[in-house]
């Protein structure tokens, strides 16, 4: 159950990865986010669910190359599995059936008020 | 980046690097440094720094957070409980190896405990000084030639009086002098008394408690002198004893001052302190006072500053040495500074200490033999713990399963040897109080010095020793158990291969055996070696001969007054008496000078070479004198004339040789005797007549009852001598003190050889009950199918009699080797190491095993087949 259904949060960081591709790390995602959302994430928050994404086996990580900056530290470089990408589908999927099943009066009384 | 500001805060960066799993680190810290270099140039160090640690704050998540290790310890406290109670009840179950391994632990301990309490005590001798460890005492190594040096306690005054002008950075030298003793006499009143000489800065270097009088000025002026607590009751009573003259040798000495005694761990004891001054005053007249090479009977010790340091010292002393050594081509002394506490610790073979001391070779030959005797008891535990683990590996397997790591296993079965130990401890600590008092009374010296009283925190050494024991001693089965794999376990119902571990047993048992015979055997060869010294042949008689110390009394009035007994036959003066260890020496020169030894000899009257019936083999004896004003005659031995080539003794006989100062004929020629004790070779030796400086007497007794007539004699000494006690023995009785270190010696090694016997016995009965148990089946089948008793018995024990005939394969020819080779090489006369003396421990060992052995097998061979096949 929980291994296949999708957060909101993660997923628009499992999104945000497949954007970046293949440049997707801890702070890349984070400032997309900001910059796609406007939303106000900590690294904190972007961190414990790229660990949950991991856990679930939806992204895989490698260490890249040692650089200069960030205090010699590797930056971990994460990428979508296949069944990531799967749930990514099934999310979407989910969403188009739930939009098509909108009776217009619906949507148009919602645009109306 | 230089500047600090410029960099993470560092107790951030910490606490990240302690909290986080090591597989998540390295990235988040990465992320949280590129994160603040933005920072850094956005919003500047200070708040950089501020988001920095924030976020570290912020990381501490559940996810980043490593595996809590103390709740895994919490686990293991926890269970702490369960392996208690399961120890208990295996312990309470097998009753038999328990109390094998706990008596058996418990005897050896006991011994250790012994040895912990007198390291200890001998660690804190003289620690009650003030600042000890600033406190030294100049050590001299005296060489003469080319001989090997030899290292004393004492140095020369010049020494000290070089230190006290030149050398800085001392707080205070004190010279001190031993040998002031005499009769001192209040009114008509005589008691004895000794002490040294010391002079003022004493109470400045060393810390014993002057109670009255000033520290500074007691030891100052000529013929003051400081009593202790107890010399001064002896003199005055109640009465206030500061002011007051007590009279030695016609000298009026005002008591300056009074010091409380000596505490009994100091390693210098006295009566009473005399100002060297008046020392310097008595010696006016003493040209080789002050000579670099008088340094036989004093001492200094110095008190450093806080800033020096020793080395300097040291290279100060070196310096004076070398000055000193520039005028003597013959005689080369150095100096050492030697810790004051180091000094119960010292070189054993130190000379001229102002009290006994225990040199640290003596401790750690204690310690290796305390040590042999409780790895013996381990390797019981070892050896059964190994054995029966059989019966626990189904209990192994089960924790297992229930989800035990390897490690709480392990934790388990050390706790459970720990526990064992401990018991152990508490029968020890019963077993100490035994034999503590058997220990001091070994041997005077030990008595005098040690008292194995212990304080508090020698009781934690005691349990943290047992404890020590308890993990080594559980180590091998701890780890063999907690090794097992719970399916191989939990599936057959006889065991694995692995059970068995027989070579590590078998390798066990035959170290434990080895270990006993050699105990044995040593103890046999050093009780033969004492019986042969005393029995040995010196080359006179010592039949019947009581010596008695003169202690200052007139020779001659004190013969006059023995002689008045008539079971006294005889009786000789002489300075010293031979063979039982002080040997007197001197100078002698041919006549053209080229030829010189140093000589050994005796002072003696007329009545001495009769009476001990030596065999003189030319010329006489000396003419009946009572004094000798012009000393001018000497009786020499065999080997003297040997080695100063005088021919034939008949040819020797009125040849005259330079003597120190004076020139001696030679009037007769003793056959060759033992003077020294038997450690050393018969050399140059000659009688001198001086009986007018006896201070011996020796008295030949003619009697049925030797004891009555000593007694008879003691009292005639109390009427004619009221100041001194009586100081007679006999010779034989002196010759027995002489090679007490022997004596000491095997009933030490007689005493741990009957402990490792024991323990190593009982090992054996476990094993024995073991095997007999595990193999009664088989035997019963055997028994059914038609073997007799006797084939039974052959059958179980043979294995162990091999290992026993292993044991004394090894045992044997090494004892034989240690003690031919490296024990007894350097004694010039020893007894031969005899078949009787090595086989004794063989056969007792052997004798043991059987009976150990025999016992359980034959038990095992006579039951009923029937009872124990029933069942199935």
């Amino acid at each position: 159950m929980k291994g296949t259904n999708l957060g909101e949060f993660q997923e628009l960081v499992l999104l945000t990865i497949g954007v970046l591709y293949p440049e997707a790390y801890g702070v890349s995602i984070k400032d997309e986010i900001r910059k796609k959302t406007g939303r106000k994430v900590t690294l904190s928050t972007v961190h414990g669910a790229l660990n949950r994404l991991e856990k679930k086996g939806l992204v895989s990580s490698e260490f890249g190359e040692a650089t200069s900056i960030r205090g010699g530290k590797r930056k971990r470089y994460f990428t979508i599995t296949s069944s990531g990408v799967k749930a990514l589908e099934e999310t979407r999927e989910q969403r188009e059936e739930l939009w098509n099943a909108i009776p217009q009066q619906a949507l148009q009384v919602k645009l109306t008020t | 980046m230089k500047n600090k500001n410029n960099i993470p805060p560092r107790w951030a960066d910490r606490f990240l690097e302690w909290y986080c799993k090591p597989q998540l680190l390295e990235d988040l810290q990465g992320d949280l440094y590129e994160h603040f270099e933005r920072h850094l140039s956005s919003k500047g160090a200070r708040k950089a720094r501020w988001l920095y640690a924030l976020n570290t704050l912020r990381f501490f998540k559940p996810y980043t957070v490593k595996k809590l290790n103390f709740l895994n310890q919490l686990t293991q406290f926890i269970m702490f409980k369960n392996y208690f109670k399961t120890s208990i009840r295996s312990i309470a179950r097998n009753k038999l190896f328990s109390a094998i391994n706990i008596f058996g632990l418990a005897v050896s301990m006991s011994v250790c405990l012994i040895m912990i309490t007198m390291f200890v005590e001998v660690k804190n001798y003289d620690r009650f000084h003030h600042e000890a460890e600033k406190i030294f005492r100049i050590n001299n190594t005296h060489s003469y030639l080319e001989s090997d040096p030899s290292l004393f306690a004492s140095t020369s005054i010049l020494v000290g009086k070089r230190m006290k002008e030149e050398v800085p950075g001392l707080k205070a030298i004190t010279i001190m002098s031993r040998g002031f003793n005499g009769d001192g006499l209040i009114g008509d009143k005589r008691i004895p008394i000794s002490g040294f000489w010391a002079d003022e800065d004493f109470f400045n270097v060393l810390s014993f408690e002057l109670y009255r009088g000033d520290p500074a000025t007691a030891l100052k002026a000529p013929y003051s002198i400081v009593l202790t607590e107890e010399t001064a009751n002896k003199f005055f009573g109640e009465a206030d004893p500061m002011g007051k003259t007590i009279t030695v040798a016609e000298h009026e000495y005002q008591v300056t001052g009074l010091v409380k005694n000596p505490p009994f761990n100091s390693h210098m004891d006295f009566q009473s302190l005399v100002s060297f001054s008046t020392f310097e005053i008595e010696n006016e007249d003493n040209r080789g006072f002050l000579s670099w090479q008088n340094m036989w009977s004093n001492y200094v010790y110095f008190r450093l500053d806080d800033q020096t340091d020793i080395a300097d010292i040291e290279n100060r002393l070196n310096a004076i040495a070398a000055d000193e050594n520039s005028e003597s081509k013959q005689v080369n002394i150095q100096l050492a500074a030697q810790p004051i506490t180091k000094i119960m610790l010292g070189p054993s073979n130190t000379s001229n200490q102002l009290g006994p001391s225990i040199g640290r070779e003596v401790i750690w030959v204690f310690a290796g033999l305390a040590f042999v005797v409780i790895l013996s008891a381990g390797f019981n535990y070892t050896n059964l713990s190994i054995a029966r683990s059989l019966r626990r590996a189904k209990e192994v397997g089960v924790r297992k399963v229930v989800g035990a790591q390897r490690k709480q296993v392990f934790t388990q079965f050390i706790v459970e040897a720990c526990l064992i130990s401990l018991a152990s401890l508490i029968m020890a600590y019963f077993i100490f109080f035994l034999i503590r008092p058997m220990f001091l009374n070994l041997n005077p010296e030990i008595q005098s010095t040690l008292r194995l009283e212990h304080e508090p925190i020698v009781l934690v050494y005691f349990i943290a020793f047992a404890l020590l024991v308890g993990f080594f001693a559980g180590f091998l089965p701890s780890l063999f158990l907690s090794k097992l794999k719970a399916i191989q376990v939990l599936k057959s119902a006889s065991g694995p291969k692995a059970f068995s571990k027989i070579n590590l047993r078998k390798a066990l048992i035959v170290i434990q055996f080895t270990l006993s015979l050699m105990f044995i055997i040593s103890a046999s060869i050093s009780h033969r070696q004492f019986k042969y010294a005393l029995n040995f042949n010196l080359g006179f008689d010592t039949e019947n001969v009581l010596n008695i110390d003169l202690q200052n009394n007139d020779p001659q009035l004190t013969k006059a007054m023995f002689e008045q007994i008539p079971e006294v036959t005889d009786i000789a003066k002489s300075s010293h008496i031979l063979s039982i260890g002080s040997r007197w020496a001197n100078q002698v020169k041919s006549d053209d000078g080229l030829d010189s030894a140093s000589v050994y000899y005796s002072s003696i009257d007329h009545r001495y070479i009769p009476l001990m019936k030596h065999r003189l083999l030319a010329g006489s004896n000396f003419p009946e004198k009572n004094s000798v004003e012009v000393e001018e005659s000497m009786i020499v031995n065999e080997q003297f004339i040997k080695h100063f080539k005088l021919g034939s003794p008949e040819e020797a006989i009125g040849e005259s040789l330079k003597f120190g100062r004076e020139r001696l004929t030679i009037v007769g020629v003793v056959e060759n005797f033992h003077y020294a004790t038997l450690d050393s070779e018969i050399e140059c030796f000659a009688f001198r007549h001086k009986p007018q400086e006896a201070r011996m007497l020796s008295l030949k007794i003619s009697s049925n009852d030797l004891l009555s007539t000593r007694k008879k004699i003691e009292e005639a000494w109390a009427g004619f001598d009221e100041v001194h006690d009586f100081k007679g023995y006999f010779y034989k009785d002196g010759l027995e003190r002489a090679y007490e270190q022997f004596s000491v010696t095997y009933t030490l090694v007689g005493f741990l050889a009957f402990l490792t016997i024991c323990i190593a016995s009982l090992g054996l009965l476990g094993m024995g009950v073991y095997t007999a148990e595990t193999r009664l089946k088989e035997i019963s089948i055997r028994k059914v199918l038609g073997a007799t008793e006797g084939s039974l018995i052959t059958l179980l024990s043979r294995g162990f009699m091999l290992l026993l005939l292993l044991a004394t394969a090894i045992a044997v020819p090494a004892t034989y080797y240690l003690f031919d080779e490296l024990i007894l090489a350097d004694q010039a006369n020893r007894a031969n190491i005899g078949l009787l003396e090595l086989s004794l421990g063989v056969i007792i060992i052997f004798g043991i095993g059987f009976l150990t052995i025999g016992s359980q097998t034959w038990k095992a061979a006579r039951s009923n087949p029937a009872l124990t096949l029933r069942n199935e």
